[in-house]
Order: C-alpha cells, then sequence, then structure tokens
C-alpha cells in the first residue's frame, strides 16, 4: 500500500535524491542549503510574533525601569541570581496559587536582557515586589540563614558596603533606548541625579524622580542607611518592583473568591 | 544517477567509494521510517487544524478545539476551588471556636495553611510561627493589635505600615535620635521597664525612669506598661519582646524608635485563605499553651 500512495511522488523522490547526492559532494553548497533549512523554521515561528497584535498587551501603565531600579537590575544579573531565581510565574494552577497571577508578556517589555529563566533553587521573584519590607530584605541577603534558617542561599553582605557607580548609567540608559526602551532625553541626562534622589526621599533630587517616573515610584532609603548610595539600594529597589511595573496582571486575573 | 555499481553479496547499489577494494552500500532508507515521516506529517496536518499554530500577519489560526493555556489554568482554578468549597465555605463562614473544636475541619486547616503560611508568612515569622527578632512570635499569648479573629483577619487584610489604604500605622517614636530624651534618661527608662517584668535594679532608678515612663510613655504603652491594642504598642510587663528585653536591645528600640512592617495580604491571599491562617495561629497558640 506503501507503494501505492508514494508512486505519484516518484519523480519528486528522484529529483531529491539526486540534488541531495550532488549537493553532499559540494561542502559550500551543503552549509547554504544547512542555513536556509534552518533559517526557514526560525523565521516562521519568529518573525510573526513581531507582527502578530496580541503577542505582547498593549497596556497604559506601565512604565520603565527608574535608572537605580536598573542599576539593581545589572546587580541582579552580575552577581548571577537569575541561576537559581527564575522571574516567570507559568499558566499553571500550583504556580498561580504559590506566586499570584501568571506573567505577561507586557510585563518584560523593558527586560533587556528577560530574566524568565526555567532553574528554580530558590522561589520564582516575579511578584516577590512589596512581598517582603525593605529591612527584611536587606537582612536577608546580609544572611538569609538569619530569617530563614534552611536557606541554601549565599551571602550579599558585602553590597550594604559597596558605593553605587551612578557615572555610567546615562549611558546604560541609552543602550536600553537603542534596543527599543523609551527613555527620554531627559530622563538619561538626570539618571545619576535620579539614582541618588530615588534612596533619598528628603532630599533635592527625589522630586525629579516622581516628575519622570510617576508619582506611584517608590523613593526612600532602601538599604536603611540614609546618606549613602549602595549596591544594596539599587537591589533592593529592583526587588520591590518586581511584578509592579504596571498592574495589568493583577486586574485581568483577579482572585478567586472561594 | 551515475553510480550504477551492485553489491554481489547484497545486490544494494553501492555509493561508488572504495577504499582499498571496500565499497560503502547505499542502502534504502527503512520502510518504518517512511512509515514514521508520514504518520507524523499526518499528525502535524491534524494539529494544524484543531490547535493554534499558522501565523496570519497580525493573527493567527486559533483551531478548532479553541485551546488556550489561559483558559485552561482559569478553568483548573474553577474546578479546584468547587472540590475544596465544602469545607473551604465551612470554613470562612463558621466562627473561629466552631472550626477549632471540629478535628475534621482542623485537619484541612492545618493542611492547607501550612502551605500558605511557609509560602508567604514563614519568611519572617518563621515555619514554627514563633517569630525571631525583630519579627513577633504568632504563638504566645501576645497580639499587638489583638488576637480574637475579626482583628486578626484586619491585621492580615491591611498589614502594618504597608502600602495599602487602610493600613494600620503604629511608630514607636526615636527617643534618643530626635532628641527627646538624653541617653542618661533612657537608660532610667530601661531600668524602669525591665521592672514591670520583674528584673532587679536599684529603686531609686527604678522611681526615677518610672517617672520619666509616665511624662513620655504613657499615651501609648498606658500608665502600667500593659500597652494598647488600638495603636500596636506593645505590653511592657510581660515576657514577650519582639526586639529583645535585655539592656542594649531596649536601649537600642528607645534611642532609635522602632518601626515594623508588615505586607496588606489582601491582594495576595483570600478571604478563605486569611481566615485558615487566622485559625491556623489560633491553633498554634493554643497548642503551645499546653
Amino acid at each position: 500500500m506503501l507503494k501505492t500512495l508514494l508512486k505519484p511522488f516518484a519523480r519528486v523522490f528522484e529529483f531529491q535524491a539526486k540534488t541531495h547526492y550532488k549537493m553532499e559532494r559540494h561542502s559550500m553548497a551543503l552549509t547554504a542549503g544547512i542555513i536556509l533549512a534552518a533559517g526557514v523554521g526560525g523565521f516562521v515561528e519568529i518573525a510573526p510574533l513581531f507582527t502578530i497584535d496580541d503577542t505582547v498587551e498593549d497596556v497604559a501603565d506601565m512604565r520603565v525601569y527608574t535608572p537605580l531600579e536598573q542599576a539593581g537590575r545589572d546587580i541582579y544579573i552580575r552577581e548571577g541570581c537569575y541561576a537559581c531565581h527564575s522571574q516567570m510565574i507559568r499558566t499553571l494552577r500550583d504556580e498561580v496559587e504559590r506566586y499570584g497571577p501568571y506573567s505577561l508578556a507586557v510585563e518584560s517589555k523593558y527586560d533587556h536582557p528577560m530574566l524568565w529563566g526555567s532553574k528554580r533553587t530558590g522561589p520564582d521573584l516575579a511578584r516577590v515586589g512589596d512581598k517582603y519590607s525593605d529591612d527584611w530584605q536587606v537582612r536577608h541577603l546580609i544572611n538569609p540563614r538569619d530569617l530563614v534558617p534552611q536557606s541554601v542561599m549565599p551571602q550579599y553582605a558585602f553590597l550594604l558596603e559597596a558605593p553605587l557607580r551612578t557615572d555610567d548609567l546615562p549611558g546604560r540608559l541609552d543602550a536600553l533606548r537603542m534596543v527599543g526602551v523609551p527613555y527620554t532625553d531627559d530622563m538619561i541626562a538626570n539618571a545619576a541625579n535620579d539614582a541618588l534622589g530615588q534612596a533619598q526621599p528628603d532630599g533635592d533630587r527625589a522630586s525629579g524622580v516622581l516628575d519622570r517616573y510617576g508619582e506611584a515610584t517608590a523613593v526612600r532609603v532602601f538599604d536603611g542607611q540614609s546618606g549613602r548610595l549602595t549596591e544594596m539600594d539599587a537591589l533592593v529597589a529592583y526587588l520591590q518592583i518586581l511584578g509592579n511595573l504596571t498592574d495589568v496582571a493583577q486586574n485581568t486575573q483577579p482572585m478567586a473568591e472561594e | 544517477m551515475s553510480v550504477k555499481d551492485r553489491d554481489p553479496l547484497t545486490g544494494h547499489q553501492t555509493t561508488g567509494h572504495e577504499w582499498n577494494g571496500i565499497t560503502e552500500l547505499n542502502t534504502r532508507v527503512p520502510r518504518i521510517v517512511w512509515f514514521f515521516i508520514i504518520v507524523t506529517h499526518l499528525w502535524a496536518l491534524i494539529m494544524w487544524i484543531l490547535l493554534p499554530t499558522w501565523p496570519l500577519v497580525t493573527t493567527y489560526t486559533k483551531g478548532l478545539l479553541g485551546f488556550d493555556q489561559r483558559e485552561v489554568v482559569k478553568q483548573d482554578i474553577v474546578v479546584a476551588n468547587i472540590a475544596r468549597a465544602d469545607w473551604a465555605d465551612r470554613i470562612a463562614t463558621l466562627p473561629a471556636d466552631d472550626i477549632l473544636k471540629d478535628p475534621e475541619l482542623m485537619a484541612r486547616v492545618t493542611g492547607t495553611a501550612h502551605q500558605i503560611f511557609g509560602d508567604n508568612c514563614a519568611g519572617c515569622h518563621g515555619t514554627d510561627a514563633a517569630g525571631g527578632p525583630g519579627f513577633p512570635s504568632l504563638i504566645d499569648t501576645a497580639w499587638l493589635w489583638g488576637g480574637d479573629t475579626d482583628t486578626i483577619m484586619e491585621t492580615l487584610r491591611v498589614g502594618i505600615n504597608s502600602n495599602h489604604p487602610d493600613t494600620r500605622f503604629a511608630q514607636m517614636s526615636a527617643f534618643g535620635r530626635d532628641g527627646i530624651l538624653p541617653r542618661d534618661d533612657i537608660r532610667l527608662v530601661v531600668d524602669y521597664v525591665q521592672s514591670l517584668s520583674g528584673t532587679a535594679a536599684p529603686a531609686d532608678r527604678i522611681a526615677t525612669g518610672g517617672e520619666i515612663f509616665a511624662n513620655n510613655c504613657v499615651a501609648c504603652h498606658g500608665e502600667n506598661g500593659h500597652g494598647n491594642t488600638d495603636l500596636g504598642a506593645p505590653n511592657l510587663t510581660d515576657a514577650f519582646w519582639i526586639y529583645g528585653g535585655d539592656d542594649d536591645a531596649m536601649f537600642a528600640s528607645i534611642w532609635g524608635g522602632r518601626q515594623g512592617w508588615m505586607p496588606a495580604w489582601e491582594g495576595r491571599l483570600s478571604q478563605t485563605e486569611r481566615k485558615i491562617i487566622t485559625v491556623y495561629l489560633q491553633h498554634l497558640g493554643q497548642e503551645a499553651l499546653q
């Protein structure tokens, strides 16, 4: 039966076999052929995501990271936090019940690179923002076992001593703008000041942060030491904004009241 | 194809390559491989029709089954809620005392609360709910805001000094740092407060400390230091200390003030889940007393 089925295609097979035979003998033609074949697969899977309307939800209240939060994000990447913590709640019942509303694409819209991950030695952090106090985060980063005796997380006490470098922040924001994050000229020019201002609620620079990034932006002393801007400030500011850049997930997935 | 040589033994064609008299067979693709290639292609064709597959510029084919993982998880949660509705509804509506007396419901409460508490509360209060430096124990008899069911439920809902609009608000002033009391006076108050819970100190120091206490602390902690659950002011006469009851810890509390922070759980835990936690804590408290 197979033979009868395939018979009409005999000439196609013949052609394929002949071409294949020739190509195998010409290494450059073979290389080009492989690239072309693999490219088709990539193209039909990836390219439509840029044109399909509902790949990334359209949300008005989504904001960019402030310079301090972005600096914290860079520290998060530098210290390899992503190796143990994912930042994506999947559309599975157990994840939604444990961590909250599943993650939406728009929530990672300004993440370059994204830190979704799938390795969870520690818990998922996509909605950890505002779940614990700044004080808790600082103490936990200094020595996780002070608060969670069974924790295997390393200590990051040095962050409290390390002054945050701010002079390169305009450059970092500018680089992000090149890949599509809508930072304005004003934001880039004031990046270093805004980083200082977000951790100094009483200072003159704080109002500029609220003007540029919205009234809901958390402006406070994150690391418990006023007057010093440390890497701890930046990292805690970043952890506290996780899941809070937009309310769309909480609004579209209301909690089931049993 | 130009290669026509056949291997005399098997009758198959050879590739025409030869290494010192050894030639390479050019055997056909086995039938079983063709079979699976065809089956998988047919399977793909069927799936194209049933599931979301083909991109159409700004949209995509939705498939006949209308499959959507977001709907699946929504349904899963609805089904799970129905499955536990019989006992969850009873927990939500019954008074805490009745639940505590019902062994069947309590098995549900402790089983469920252990997970919820572990994922959300244990980070600060510890897996045994006994607290730690800076975080109150939830199994002792001392409750900052009151330990009855409604009060615990409200504390869970709005948090303390949180960003919830109805949050409970409590602040212990920084008497030393803000220049309200000099260092020596704070030491006297420490002696006096320790004497309330039975620690001995020279009588004259206690007397002076008591005067300073009466002038500065009674508004929140009460004349006898019994605290005030309306303000979240702790009882200073018992043996329970959140930030420590030794000289240095108490000096630090009075000098620099305290402002504990508890998140609001309204957005993260449902009302039934908060009730389960409340009953669970009351249960742990009763166990700790025995």
